[in-house]
């Protein structure tokens, strides 16, 4: 539509740009464990692969966890934030709430 | 243990099961799905995943390849990773469209074509029939791990019969908790909430067999890594678990695709979905579930390895080495997890392809065959379809059963698993690109998954069973990665060129629009006015949901419509939401075809299509339209509010301006009423009576001008001015204008600098008119010139159009630029105390005159005095003037 407005609310911005982090999140997962295979299999192969990838593969988890929580969370600010036509701080300083 | 004991414990379990089930859809039944709808719930139903595969197939890929078996997890683990946008939007799309399978969200993407959901049903059967007899055998063979017991009933012919047992016993399960209904929204609350404890025991199960493993035989986990280092130090085993980079791409790959492609997985991931929002949860929490699951493969095969004997099958190594360990209770608990895994694997595998089939295969089979007969003779559709699911349940439990039994359980678990994910992943370019790219169509569809599937049959499927041998596809490469590196490009490729070149009828268009943009899809047919129609479709409803919830659904239809009774119109609104209803019993293809059977429906046409772009073209342009509207409004309320202000300042104005007359008259009546007051006083000596009499006559003068003044400016004003037009000599004109001026304070010696052979200039004006002007000018100069020397310079041209500009030039102080544009106001007296018996009219009346006449008077600044430039036309404007 082309009353789109322009420029977004903060809120709403910030939950485009964790949109995009979720999108950005299976590429780079498919990196971390494509990538070390290719190019050294021979030291992931055993004990220390195991190591490395079992790591990557909790730091994955949590990032999701981390992920999902926020997004959950800025779409809840984003529902209050259109519910509530003049909200009285969000968007100017919310340094100062 | 006692094979007896081993028996009843299963025997127990499986009785849990059918009580937990049993529980929860009849709480579903009452309406208290709120903890079954739990994201909890639905997170450990995925864990159908981890078949009996995972339980004891995985150890035994470790054993053999080693860090391999981890791309089975990894896979998932991406794609989950994309939960958010990409699974969420999956079960959003395929829950509006009530899609039932993966197979029929494919024909309902590819203009609900049903032989391309026959397509893909064939695959999922041929792909799903090994890997039954594989959960089969697994349980078989744990069975014969306690058999094998010198204690236990031994006896091959006991043990044959035990996958038969097995195998009835998950038939009846999956019958009765799988066909109680045929809900519109295809969800089982029983047998997911009876999986999703399935998953806690297996994930429990293998826990408490790793921690047994790791601080019971190893000593933690710095043992347990140095123990897995040296099992690597074995040439055998280290060229064996070296990764392969090639072959782990392709697995990752393809369990990837098996995740979103499986039948069994599709229909706990998508279809017993109620809503997007429990991926929130199950985004994390199922890779964790993964990770959970795969932490203790490794070392429970690098312990097997140490600890079993060499001819030990390493597939069950979960099950050898807790009964070698004499940890019986931990046998018996990890026993009945892979058990769960081989069970629920079934049960879901089994309800899913069977409603593949039924929906796919046998009800269109049926209804060609009747014909559909008029809709009186026309039986219970409901119970043959639920007939129908409940055959193809018995017949995908028999065949894998009778798969088992004819390759006598040799081949690897593994291998079984990897061919049938191969096989599906198959389906997942059309898929994928049927969700994402609206250019996407069935022909493609057809070329991609046919091509797919001939290339799978020939280089995975048919050498796993023994036809034809292993190809060397590519050369210095795996033949599995090559095989599927080949049947995905060959099916991406053309399903992507036939798409391009191909041209999609109506329907499928309307459909992948859909699809791809995630709005409701509404069917649009040109006008249905027969409502006699509602009728043959309840009566059709009726077949197929069973009539209470026909009535019901039809029922709240008409008063959504705000019509009573059970029979609303066949609005396309209508029409779309009962095809969708009965879709999630039937299948798209099937319900699509039905209702344009019985409703008489027309076919989508492309003009159809325009016709849906155009409504929606001419709401964009009602609302540009509302829109423009409301800037008009706007605009005018705007010019509204300006004109409100100027009017309010004119209010101000017209009080000023009467305030202004009331002073100037009353200012000379006063002087008047005091003299003639004087005047009435008798003994007044006679030269102050003259002198008196006089004043009054000279304020009574002023009066009179005043009002004459007030007069002429107000005939001007309203332009009704009559104008005496002449041609005239401007030297004459000015010549009387400074003679008549000089009248003005005559005691100041005026230089009057004037440039006579310029001035003889013809113009045709009103004479008298511009006289006044000048008069008025010069009189001013004189009046107001404060310089010691007073000159007055008169310069006349003649611009290029025609006319004449006079300047009127002294050498005074000039007015301040702030006030220069007050004077031609009305009453704009400077701050003259003299103010030589003028009522501040005359500037306002000059400027009257001139507007009059077609020209103008303005203030010239910067010429070293106060200057007044008049501008003439050569003739005055027509309309104005007296002729």
């Amino acid at each position: 539509m082309s009353d789109r407005p322009l420029f977004l609310e903060r809120a709403s911005f910030r939950r485009r740009r964790l949109g995009d982090a979720a999108r950005v999140l299976p590429v780079l997962a498919m990196l971390a464990m494509l990538l070390p295979v290719w190019w050294v299999p021979a030291s992931l192969s055993y004990a220390a692969g195991a190591v490395w990838i079992f790591g990557t593969w909790a730091v994955l988890i949590l990032a999701v966890w981390l992920l999902h929580r926020a997004l959950l969370r800025s779409e809840a600010a984003t529902l209050r934030a259109s519910q509530d036509p003049a909200p009285p701080a969000s968007g100017q300083d919310p340094d100062a709430v | 243990m006692p094979f007896e004991t081993l028996v009843l414990a299963c025997l127990a379990y499986v009785a849990l099961m059918f009580a937990v089930a049993y529980a929860a859809d009849r709480a579903a039944a009452r309406g208290r799905v709120r903890c079954l709808d739990h994201p909890l719930v639905y997170t450990l139903s995925l864990s159908v995943y981890c078949s009996a595969w995972t339980f004891y197939g995985a150890v035994g890929y470790a054993s053999r390849s080693g860090l391999e078996f981890l791309t089975i997890y990894l896979g998932p683990t991406i794609v989950f990773c994309g939960a958010w946008w990409g699974l969420r939007r999956l079960v959003r799309v395929a829950r509006m469209h009530h899609v039932t399978s993966v197979a029929d969200l494919v024909s309902a993407r590819f203009g609900k074509s049903n032989r391309l959901a026959a397509l893909v049903t064939l695959i999922a059967v041929i792909a799903a029939t090994p890997y039954v007899a594989l959960q089969l055998q697994s349980v078989r063979l744990s069975f014969e791990v306690f058999a094998t017991d010198p204690r236990g009933m031994g006896g091959s012919d006991a043990l044959g019969g035990t996958a038969l047992w097995v195998a009835a016993g998950l038939a009846v399960f999956t019958i009765l908790f799988g066909t109680r209904n045929l809900a519109a929204d295809e969800r089982h609350h029983g047998v997911v909430t009876a999986i999703a404890l399935e998953a806690v025991v297996k994930l429990a199960a293998f826990i408490a067999l790793g921690v047994f493993v790791i601080w019971g035989l190893a000593d933690g986990p710095s043992d347990m890594l140095d123990r897995i280092s040296r099992a690597s130090l074995d040439p055998r085993v280290a060229e064996g678990w070296l990764l392969r980079p090639d072959r782990w791409t392709a697995l990752i790959v393809i369990s990837g695709a098996a995740i979103l492609t499986l039948p069994r997985m599709f229909q706990v991931l998508v279809v017993e979905a109620a809503d997007e929002e429990r991926l929130h949860v199950a985004g994390w929490a199922f890779p964790a579930y993964l990770f959970a699951m795969s932490l203790f493969v490794l070392p429970i095969a690098v312990m097997g390895r140490e600890l079993m004997p060499a001819d030990a099958n390493p597939d069950l190594y979960v099950l050898t080495l807790p009964a070698a360990a004499g940890q019986d209770m931990l046998a018996l608990l990890v026993f009945l997890g892979g058990f769960s895994a081989a069970t629920s694997m079934v049960v879901v595998c089994a309800i899913a392809v069977a409603t593949m089939v039924s929906n796919h295969w046998l009800v269109p089979a049926w209804l060609a065959l009747r014909r559909i007969p008029a809709s009186e003779e026309m039986d219970d559709l409901r119970g043959f379809v639920l007939n129908a699911r409940r055959l193809a349940i018995l017949a995908v439990v028999a065949a894998g059963w009778v798969y088992h039994q004819a390759s006598g359980g040799a081949a690897a678990l593994a291998a079984m698993g990897l061919v049938a994910f191969s096989g599906m992943a198959q389906v997942l370019p059309a898929m994928v690109g049927g969700l994402l790219w609206r250019g996407a169509n069935r022909k493609g569809a057809y070329a991609g998954i046919g091509a797919g599937f001939v290339l799978w049959m020939g280089l995975v499927f048919l050498p796993s069973v023994g036809v034809g041998g292993d190809m060397t596809v590519l050369p210095g490469m795996d033949p599995w990665t090559a095989a599927v590196a080949l049947s995905l490009s060959v099916n991406t490729l053309a399903f992507v060129g036939v798409s391009i070149f191909g041209f999609p009828d109506p329907v499928e268009r309307f459909q992948g629009l859909s699809f791809v943009s995630a709005i409701e899809p509404l069917r649009h047919s040109r006008a249905r006015s027969a409502d006699d129609r509602a009728e043959p479709l309840l009566a059709m409803a009726r077949r197929i949901w069973g009539p209470d919830a026909a009535l019901r659904f039809f029922q709240a239809e008409a008063r959504a419509q705000g019509k009573s009774g059970y029979l609303p119109d066949l609005t396309p609104d209508f029409l779309t939401g009962l095809e969708r209803r009965l879709a999630g019993s039937i299948g798209a293809a099937t319900a699509h075809a039905m209702i344009d059977r019985v409703a008489g429906g027309v076919a989508l046409t492309v003009s159809d299509l325009l016709q849906v772009a155009d409504e929606a073209q001419r709401a964009k342009e009602e609302t540009q339209r509302l829109e423009a509207a409301r800037a008009e409004l706007a605009r005018t309320a705007r010019q509204l509010h300006q004109a409100n202000d100027k009017l309010t300042a004119l209010s101000v104005q017209k009080d000023a301006f009467l305030g202004q007359i009331s002073h100037e008259l009353r200012t000379p009546m006063t002087s008047v009423r005091a003299f003639s007051e004087i005047l009435m006083d008798a003994d007044l000596q006679d030269a102050d009576r003259q002198r008196f009499a006089g004043i009054i006559h000279q304020e009574a003068g002023r009066l009179t001008r005043l009002l004459d003044d007030l007069l002429d400016l107000s005939v001007l004003e309203s332009g009704r001015a009559q104008l005496t037009i002449s041609v005239v000599n401007l030297h004459d004109v000015i010549t009387r204008a400074v003679t008549a001026a000089s009248a003005t304070r005559p005691e100041r010696g005026f230089l009057i600098d004037r440039d006579l052979p310029s001035e003889h200039l013809g113009l045709i004006t009103d004479a008298d008119r511009l006289l006044q002007v000048l008069i008025n000018v010069i009189s001013n100069a004189r009046k107001y010139c404060d310089a010691d020397h007073p000159v007055m310079t008169i310069r006349v041209k003649r611009p290029q159009g025609g006319g004449a500009v006079i300047d009127v030039i002294d050498n005074g102080s000039g007015i301040d630029s702030g006030r220069q544009s007050l004077i031609f106001e009305k009453f704009a007296r400077l701050n003259d105390p003299a103010r030589a018996g003028g009522a501040g009219l005359g500037l306002a009346i000059c400027r009257e005159i001139m507007l009059n006449l077609g020209g103008d008077i303005a203030y010239l600044p910067g010429q070293g005095g106060a200057a007044f430039r008049i501008v003439l036309p050569q003739r005055p404007p027509v309309g104005s003037g007296s002729d």
